[in-house]
């Protein structure tokens, strides 16, 4: 039996163990690869840079703990960066538990802010079903559409939420998605039919079906795609976290990864399969 | 005591990864009883959850605390009713109107939406100027904008059989959409190795204190 022959019946099992040790060892000793930074991530923070003194901003959180590894860093680190701004932060969610990963996120930043003051500064308004519609109908009348916060607080008694209206109440939309509803439809509605500027975050797979509202007309200011879109914005505010750490072992994994996908390919090809195929 | 029961809490959590993760050696009674209690517990989590969550704050407490302002809330409230009597055989019927309203609302607001956004601006935006642009790569990349979207959509004209020119343009497009395939793939790697960082974290982070958790 030839070396790509035994590589061709290799067990599965050597191929998980090799990708387990490709992530473990980076995470333990830091390799501090190069990250650049791209334009869609480089959009999102001159957005959320730019935007005036006091800006309202309304951050999404429709996602739950099944895809928290890659989401809920970028999440911390736009958080950071409109406290650092001294913006007024309000936080709903199309997904229920995307209210607890909201608290979670509001949380971890208190250490480094503890100035700020909840319906003051920020606002968790919590869940409320619809995705679509539910967006549409803040596009109209945001105190129907959350007439309390999550904790069941009337929202005339928020004090952040006194010159809220409605969507165009705010100086732009962050969505951070992974699926439907998410960022899809706070483009298709708050973008498209209210004009509010929305950038966000999602998972690397929903990367591709997002990427053509990145285009002209501005359909998407800015997109954070996955780990690496969230290690970058860390990288941008200068607040290394979770991210940041993960892409050393990213970066490893995907080298392993195409490394097996050359070995494979040579070896379908010199050990004869793609004749057995075609038989 | 809080503290015992965090870290009792991570060693747990250690505990039913490495079950979950014991599939990939091969299947085994271990991970059968961490499937079993995930799949137990997120059913009971999502039963008190929706409860106390979302039926009592959106439905519950403002029909009773202020029926007057909230009687559109009745409408709602039977809809579901309807969707429940589904678990009824001689009744089943009755949930269709539930779903019609569901479907025909959904299907109404997302026909219009989705018409805007992914037809008619994505539309617009291939159409443009492909000779100008500050620099030659902005203007290559017009070109591939415009030739991918262009031989993409030919290769799903079905009603003209592939061949002679047609049959080149539509190759062209599997050509595009080989590309766009391989993107996704690239990317649906990358976010199940950020899942297994996640995992890695904890256990190198919160469990081990390896590193910073």
């Amino acid at each position: 039996m030839s070396f790509f022959e035994k590589l061709m019946k290799i067990d599965r099992r050597i191929i998980f163990l090799l990708i387990f040790i490709g992530v473990a060892v980076p995470l333990i000793v830091a390799l501090n690869f190069t990250l650049e930074i791209t334009q869609p991530v480089r959009k999102v923070y001159s957005l959320v840079e730019d935007a005036d003194d006091g800006a309202y901003i309304l951050l999404s959180f429709d996602y739950g703990p099944s895809t928290k590894p890659e989401i809920q860093p970028m999440a911390i680190a736009v958080l950071k960066h409109a406290f650092e701004r001294d913006y007024k932060v309000v936080c709903s969610a199309l997904w229920p538990m995307g209210v607890l990963m909201c608290s979670e996120a509001i949380e971890s930043v208190k250490e480094e802010y503890p100035n700020i003051e909840y319906g003051v500064d920020y606002v968790n308004l919590g869940y409320k079903a619809g995705g679509l519609v539910t967006i549409n109908h803040m596009g109209k009348n945001m105190r129907e559409t959350f007439p309390t916060d999550a904790a069941n607080n009337p929202i005339s008694e928020i004090p952040i939420m006194d010159n809220i209206k409605n969507l165009t109440n705010f100086d732009f939309i962050v969505g951070f998605s992974s699926g439907s509803p998410g960022l899809k439809q706070w483009v298709q509605v708050a973008h498209d039919a209210y004009g509010v500027p929305v950038a966000g975050g999602s998972t690397a797979v929903q990367v591709p079906s997002l990427s053509p509202y990145l285009n002209r007309e501005n359909q998407l200011e800015g997109l954070l795609g996955g780990l690496k879109g969230a290690a970058e914005y860390e990288k941008l505010i200068a607040s290394p976290g979770t991210a940041v750490k993960g892409m050393d072992a990213q970066s490893i994994a995907h080298l392993l990864i195409i490394i097996f996908i050359t070995i494979g390919n040579i070896g379908y090809f010199v050990t004869g399969k793609y004749k057995q195929k075609r038989l | 005591m809080a503290l015992t029961m965090e870290r009792l809490g991570v060693w747990i959590g250690a505990a039913l990864t490495f079950a979950i993760y014991s599939f990939l050696y091969k299947d085994n009674p271990v991970y059968k009883i961490a499937e079993q209690i995930f799949v137990g517990i997120s059913a009971g989590y999502w039963f008190i959850y929706t409860i106390f969550n979302i039926l009592k704050p959106n439905l519950y407490t403002p029909l009773t605390s202020d029926f007057g302002n909230n009687t559109l809330l009745v409408l709602p409230a039977i809809l579901g009713i309807f969707m429940l009597c589904r678990l009824v055989p001689k009744i089943n019927w009755v949930s269709r109107y539930a779903i019609s309203v569901v479907v025909g609302t959904t299907a109404g607001l997302a026909l219009i939406r989705t018409l805007q956004s992914d037809v008619i601006t994505q539309m617009s935006e291939t159409i443009m100027n492909p000779f100008s642009g500050p620099n030659a790569a902005v203007i290559l990349g017009k070109w591939i904008l415009i030739i991918g979207t262009t031989t993409g959509i030919i290769y799903f004209f079905f009603s003209k059989k592939h061949t002679g020119a047609f049959g080149a343009t539509a190759k062209l497009g599997i050509v595009f959409l080989m590309i766009s395939f391989g993107a996704a793939f690239g990317y649906t790697v990358m976010a199940r190795i950020s899942l297994l960082i996640g995992r890695l974290q904890y256990l190198l982070g919160e469990w081990l204190g390896i590193i910073q958790p």
